[in-house]
């Protein structure tokens, strides 16, 4: 016990290994105390396994999991100051909404007061908008709301931590983002340590303020959402969270040029860190910019035609077959309400400049 | 065309429900009516009916008492045992057992019934009767034990007979139970026997419904297991019909007996499903 506040939850060389399969290798992870991480990758990563090891649904084959200081290892899950809020809910279906939430405070030792769990419910249901919603049977209610059920009953026992397992899969785009505002604001209320699993990278970029991208059981990269966003650490990171365009290249001796397929050399920087070499460039939709009729961007600019337009409303996306190099898919503003013809259109040529702040390089030895 | 679209639909329905209807009514709904008339009428001189309209039958119900007393109290105390002795099964089944190795048990639980309960009764006779157990415990120094012809012999008889027929739907309502309802509540700080009773047995109640009501239906009509493993001395309702019908040939008495028999299933089946349906009906859609 080395600091005063410990860490909420901490991973130390975890392992978790069914049989021949390993679910999660080597994960060394710490959860400071009110933060909210966002445990992100594609199904099959090791994600669930991490939050059910945190849950005590599943024990460490290797490695010892921490909450609150305390190694967790063996305790049961009913013995663990942390609560979840499963995928489907799991709502209990032979009780109503209160019966529900009330659930976790009855089982409580000593027992505490009826007037006393009357209250905390009620303050529950309060706290998730669903008072005068407490006599209702959980199969009448909508997904949304079934979803506040879950959550009122997850945070009525005041968890040091609380689980969140694809908490909002199962809503629609409309409701996902509502509530991804509230959990948002639910988690500033409480001032407890949140843990998200999803595989949705705009669920975990929007909400979390630590985000963890995994792949194959281990952690590809761990940082703000704008660090894994703006830096990702491979190109696994870079494809995963957000959109981008690939490109093979060669970065030369000085650390700072890459040649293109096409002979097109740009500067991006000094990347020291890179090998000079075969390379895998990845560049983000909006990390390219079109060029007006006059405009120029010295030693940083591609032509090309475009084929589709896509149009979003807030902004537009535009394939563009860049010649020597082949598909691109760039995102532009609207630039206000530009009318329609001042957009560009499929045939048009174009010439478009790299932001070179934003062009991704990576080892073409890096595994993706 | 609209006209057209319902008689089409008509037609389909008839064809689909119309043969199982047939066959029903020509075979169950008149036979019952058959009997209906008989338990009103009177015993013909030379055996069997004789028209008439008359109460008596049902005014001697009371001297078959000891057959009703019998069924009555036998069949919900075998489904009882058996329910005790099957929702530990059931749970191991559904809950315990690794998936490889479920079917294999599940079916060792169904295996029995590729055998005639007439042999497997009849090994139960051999076993109880006097060369059987109580001649292996008189070796032991445990002499006159009788153990045939007895209700305990019945009762033995029946939840062996009848086991597998309770742990099947137990089975089903637990190997369909949602697994994630029972982490929620270790979750929630539930120890494993509040878990158990606060959310299994609960949600397994419209199988035990089931189980229970199924196995008792059946034991009322019960006639092979009292008459092999009772011997004339444990008497169920059934064998007193076969007595009334093929011995004593009163079948206006047997047909009082018969009717009474079924008004006291369907009693019985109503306030089974009644219960069953409230239970039933908190769980609808959830646990798919």
């Amino acid at each position: 016990m080395a600091s005063a506040s410990p860490d909420d939850i901490e991973f130390r060389s975890v392992t978790k290994a069914y049989g021949a399969v390993t679910a999660v290798r080597d994960i060394n992870l710490a959860v400071p105390k009110g933060s909210f991480l966002a445990l992100l990758g594609p199904s099959g990563c090791g994600k669930t396994t991490c939050l059910r090891m945190i849950g005590g649904f599943e024990q460490p084959s290797e490695g010892k999991v921490l909450i609150d200081g305390r190694e967790m290892n063996g305790v049961p899950a009913y013995r663990r100051p942390v609560n979840m809020v499963f995928q489907h809910y799991a709502l209990f279906p032979h009780f109503n909404v209160a019966e529900n939430v009330a659930y976790g405070l009855k089982q409580m030792r000593p027992r505490i007061a009826q007037g006393e769990i009357d209250r905390r419910v009620a303050e529950a249901l309060a706290m998730v908008r669903l008072d005068g919603f407490a006599k209702r049977r959980t199969h009448e209610m909508s997904g949304g709301q079934q979803q506040r059920v879950a959550l009122a009953r997850a945070i009525v026992n005041r968890p040091s931590v609380l689980l969140l397992d694809e908490p909002l899969a199962a809503l629609d785009k409309k409701l996902r983002s509502a509530m991804q505002i509230e959990l948002q604001t639910l988690q500033r209320e409480l001032g407890i340590t949140f843990v998200l699993v999803t595989h949705d990278q705009e669920e975990a970029l929007s909400m979390a303020d630590q985000v963890c991208v995994m792949s194959a059981g281990r952690i590809r990269q761990l940082g703000t959402p704008q660090e894994v966003y703006d830096r990702p650490a491979d190109l696994f990171v870079a494809d995963f969270v957000g959109k981008i365009n690939r490109l093979s290249a060669v970065l030369e001796a000085d650390h700072a040029t890459i040649r293109l397929a096409d002979g097109t050399a740009l500067n991006v920087g000094a990347r020291p860190n890179v090998p000079a070499g075969a390379v895998t460039v990845a560049v983000r939709p909006e990390a390219l910019r079109f060029l007006g009729a006059g405009e120029d961007a010295a030693g940083r600019t591609v032509s090309g035609t475009v084929t589709h337009r896509i149009f979003l409303g807030s902004g537009v996306e535009y394939a563009v077959d860049i010649d020597g190099l082949g598909d691109f898919l760039i995102t532009a503003d609207r630039g206000g309400h530009a009318a329609e013809e001042s957009l560009s259109a499929p045939g048009d040529r174009v010439r478009l400049a790299f932001d070179p702040a934003a062009v991704h390089v990576f080892s073409s030895m890096d595994p993706a | 065309m609209a006209l057209q679209q319902e008689t089409r639909k008509k037609l389909v329905t008839l064809a689909l429900v119309g043969p199982a209807g047939l066959w029903l009514f020509v075979f169950l709904v008149l036979p019952f009516i058959a009997m209906v008339v008989f338990a009103f009428g009177k015993r013909a001189p030379e055996g069997g009916y004789q028209p008439a309209f008359t109460f008596e039958q049902f005014a001697n119900l009371g001297s078959r008492a000891a057959a009703f007393v019998n069924t009555l109290m036998l069949a919900p105390v075998g489904a009882l045992a058996c329910l005790l002795i099957a929702y530990p099964v059931a749970y191991y089944l559904a809950v315990k057992a690794s998936p490889r190795h479920r079917l294999l048990l599940v079916s060792l639980v169904v295996v029995p019934f590729w055998t005639s309960l007439l042999v497997r009764t009849y090994a139960w006779m051999y076993l109880l009767g006097a060369r059987g157990i109580p001649h292996l415990l008189e070796l032991l120094g445990i002499e006159n034990v009788r153990l045939i012809n007895t209700p305990g012999a019945v009762l033995l008889g029946i939840v062996y007979g009848y086991l597998p027929l309770m742990i099947m739907p137990i089975y089903v309502s637990l190997e369909k139970l949602d697994r994630r309802l029972l982490e929620a509540s270790a979750d929630l700080g539930a120890k494993p026997v509040s878990t158990f009773f606060g959310i299994t047995v609960p949600l397994s109640l419209p199988g035990v419904m089931t189980g229970l009501a199924l196995v008792t239906i059946l034991l009322l009509g019960e006639y092979l297991i009292p008459q092999l493993l009772g011997g004339g001395k444990v008497f169920f309702i059934g064998n007193a019909l076969v007595d009334l019908f093929l011995q004593s040939r009163n079948w206006p008495f047997g047909s009082a007996i018969a009717v009474t028999l079924v008004v006291v299933v369907v009693i019985v089946l109503m306030i089974a499903m009644r219960i069953a349906w409230r239970f039933a009906g908190t769980r609808q859609v959830d646990l798919v």
